[in-house]
């Protein structure tokens, strides 16, 4: 265990950082039109009814207002960005098979290693197309697909004809829209009645391209009383131009299965992340969203759950992280629509440097969601007073027969428990990012063992200042 | 050479607001020395112990603090604390989400400034626990989190024990606790003492059942941010029979 711990801390910091100066193989123009949507959609050869829906959802987009609400998308010109960029290599199954510098950029973020070691499968995603894919044969044998989108698109296209965009309609908000006419990569998965996935699928996004945006799309299927561990990473070398992420990730979960869904997401902080992401969840199944957002410019994120079916369960922990110039709007939405339905929101947040969270929630309780239960708790710790943190929960309970309880906390670093630290002999920072680190520690026990030492190290970072 | 480990020089110490709370206050204990402070609630006794650990919230307006020789008057804390000095609270912090076995295993490289090797420190932490006949869960409990005050007690002297100190300043060390808890503590500072005979402690006490089994080499009373008077054992009895009333004029 501990040798594990070291091999990783050992990394070197900017690892996030390098940019890989030319591995463009084609792209569009910047900006956003008719004629770029088809141009991707010709490309990618989509069936038809997956250049209506784009086409379709281009419009819609052109005609949805931003929002008017949460932190100021100014800096976004559209005209600017570059919606499809797809690198100079196709898709494979052997790391060997990669040019040089996309092997060692994903080699330097441990992706090949922890996929020898922990996980089922993994997925590598490089600005707009998946260049990686591979699987476990066991998991092969079973049943389970997991694959890129483009390729679920092509083999199973009766399923995700069935499921794609149907729990995110473009007509959501203005990001989906966007998302729905020029999305492009991300990860299919099927997991088939009762089979149990032990070790996690991983896919990992990297946006290299200064002025691009990544629209990946993810849809998890889990058939009834299957279970699966699906863990998402994302980061992107830090350029001076606005980059733009408006992912979609939309879950499935049938009668019993359990999907846990955990994300660790660096991105540069030049980056707009505005991602969506929901999970409808049938009778006795459960999600559970584990969420730690550190980078980005500016963070909209809100992972929501439809819990339809009687008995089913959402679990959200989430922890975000912002320094100077970063304002990260984070939190979490669930849908109580049957009975016996439960949930638990938990969330932390750090701000530094007059950095900026807001935890921003919603909590519905359908009439019909009678004896349905639901717990929220958020915490803000501000390490300094110029630094911000806002929460802004709503809960809309429609029955009397729910069971609502909502805590939140506000504070500052505690001085006396910085100056207990010290007493001991450690720094203060050293103190510092003790206590940060036991402040997040219901999140970080969430995690498996690496990722938990990643987010460790992360918070680390952003301590000493030195990530951005 | 000199066998003085803290050496307090006409110190004037102040609260952010200006309010004086140490006011010409002289002290020196000696390698192996035990010496005890008493006086009544106000006096200054606890603001002493936080002035040598370098508590932010305390101004040393005259006066220095010397640690075998070197004036440490403006040092942070951790830097003291990597001398030496260890500071056993009145009210420990509770700090969540942190065990105590990675708190400790931070303090240890800290203090002794270098990394810790794991077997040795595992074996270590099992056997003070022993020691203190606190079950071996503590050691994955979070840092005071939740502790009676009993536990939070025997956390401090864990603590000291783990960290090898070379003068431990005991605030109250004994306040609060049950009989059974008061020896257990006192166990623990015995054996403190007996690591090394070289150690020193500094205790503030009100309690006779604490002091009355330790070799204390002087007993001092503190009364409005002074010391009046330096004594032997005996004054222990003398101030649990007759309280600080003599000295109040000092």
């Amino acid at each position: 265990m501990e040798k594990k711990k070291t091999k990783i801390e050992e990394f070197e910091r900017n690892i996030y950082d390098i940019y890989d100066s030319d591995n463009i193989g084609y792209q569009v123009k910047q900006g956003l039109t008719e004629d770029i949507v088809a141009e991707i959609s010709k490309n990618k050869k989509d069936p038809a009814w997956m250049r209506d829906l784009r086409m379709k959802s281009l419009k819609i987009y052109n005609e949805t207002e931003l929002p008017n609400w949460g932190p100021s998308l100014h800096e976004l010109n559209m005209d600017n960005i570059v919606t499809y960029v797809r690198p100079g290599t196709s898709m494979t199954d052997d790391w060997k098979e990669l040019p040089d510098d996309i092997r060692t950029t994903f080699e330097r973020l441990g992706i090949p290693e922890a996929e020898w070691k922990s996980l089922s499968g993994v997925g590598a995603q490089y600005d707009s197309e998946v260049v990686y894919h591979s699987m476990r044969e066991q998991l092969l044998e079973q049943g389970v697909i997991y694959t890129d989108m483009e390729t679920a698109l092509r083999e199973y296209e009766d399923i995700v004809k069935e499921y794609f965009m149907k729990l995110l309609p473009a007509t959501e908000h203005k990001f989906m829209a966007l998302h729905g006419a020029v999305w492009s990569g991300g990860s299919f998965v099927y997991v088939p009645e009762g089979v149990k996935v032990s070790m996690p699928l991983q896919s990992y996004f990297r946006l290299n391209a200064p002025g691009a945006g990544q629209f990946e799309h993810t849809l998890i299927i889990c058939e009834k009383n299957s279970s699966l561990h699906f863990i998402e990473g994302c980061s992107a070398p830090r350029h001076n131009t606005i980059n733009l992420h408006a992912g979609g990730v939309e879950l499935y979960i049938k009668e019993g299965a359990t999907l846990r869904y955990s994300t660790i997401e660096n991105w540069s902080k030049n980056m707009l992340n505005l991602n969506t992401k929901r999970a409808l969840v049938e009778k006795d199944g459960k999600i559970e969203w584990v969420s730690g957002t550190f980078g980005s410019h500016i963070t909209m994120l809100y992972p929501m759950s439809i819990l339809k079916g009687e008995n089913a369960k959402s679990e959200y922990t989430g922890v975000s992280f912002a320094s100077s110039n970063q304002y990260l709007d984070t939190g979490s939405k669930v849908v109580h629509a049957a009975p016996n339905t439960s949930s638990t929101v938990s969330s932390k947040s750090i701000s530094k440097n007059g950095g900026n969270t807001t935890y921003r929630s919603s909590v519905t309780i359908m009439p019909q969601a009678k004896n349905s239960k639901c717990s929220v708790i958020c915490e803000s710790l501000m390490m300094d007073d110029i630094s911000r943190s806002d929460t802004i929960p709503v809960m809309d309970v429609r029955n009397d027969k729910a069971d609502i309880g909502h805590e939140a906390k506000i504070g500052r670093i505690s001085e006396k428990s910085i100056y207990y630290l010290m007493t001991r002999g450690l720094s203060e920072e050293e103190a510092k990012a003790l206590i940060v680190r036991g402040f997040v520690e219901p999140v970080t026990k969430e995690l498996p063992l690496e990722y938990a030492v990643e987010m460790n190290r992360l918070i680390g970072l952003e301590l000493e200042g030195s990530i951005g | 050479m000199d066998q003085t480990l803290l050496n307090i020089n006409n110190l004037y110490a102040t609260l952010e607001s200006g309010k004086e709370i140490i006011c010409g206050l002289d002290l020196k204990v000696g390698q192996g020395e035990i010496h005890v402070i008493m006086g009544p609630n106000g006096a200054g006794k606890s603001t002493l112990a936080n002035v040598i650990m370098g508590h932010p919230d305390y101004f040393v307006k005259d006066g220095n603090i010397y640690w075998q020789g070197e004036d440490i008057t403006d040092l942070a804390s951790n830097e003291r604390a990597k001398k030496g000095i260890f500071l056993s609270f009145q009210t420990p912090e509770e700090i969540d989400g942190i065990t105590m076995r990675d708190f400790l295993k931070s303090a240890k490289a800290a203090t002794c400034g270098k990394p810790v090797p794991m077997l040795a420190f595992r074996k270590e932490l099992e056997e003070t626990l022993n020691l203190l006949q606190m079950d071996k869960a503590y050691a994955d409990r979070y840092v005071n989190f939740g502790f009676s005050g009993g536990e939070k007690k025997k956390s401090e002297i864990l603590q000291l024990l783990m960290l090898d100190a070379k003068l431990a300043i005991l605030d109250e060390t004994d306040s609060g606790l049950d009989v059974d808890a008061v020896k257990t503590v006192k166990e623990g500072i015995i054996h403190y003492r007996n690591q090394d005979e070289t150690h020193s402690l500094l205790i503030i006490s009100h309690s006779t059942k604490l002091l009355k089994d330790l070799p204390v080499d002087y007993v001092h009373v503190l009364v409005n941010g002074k010391i009046v008077f330096t004594g032997g054992k005996e004054l222990i009895q003398k101030i649990d029979r007759e309280g600080f009333a003599d000295f109040l004029s000092m």
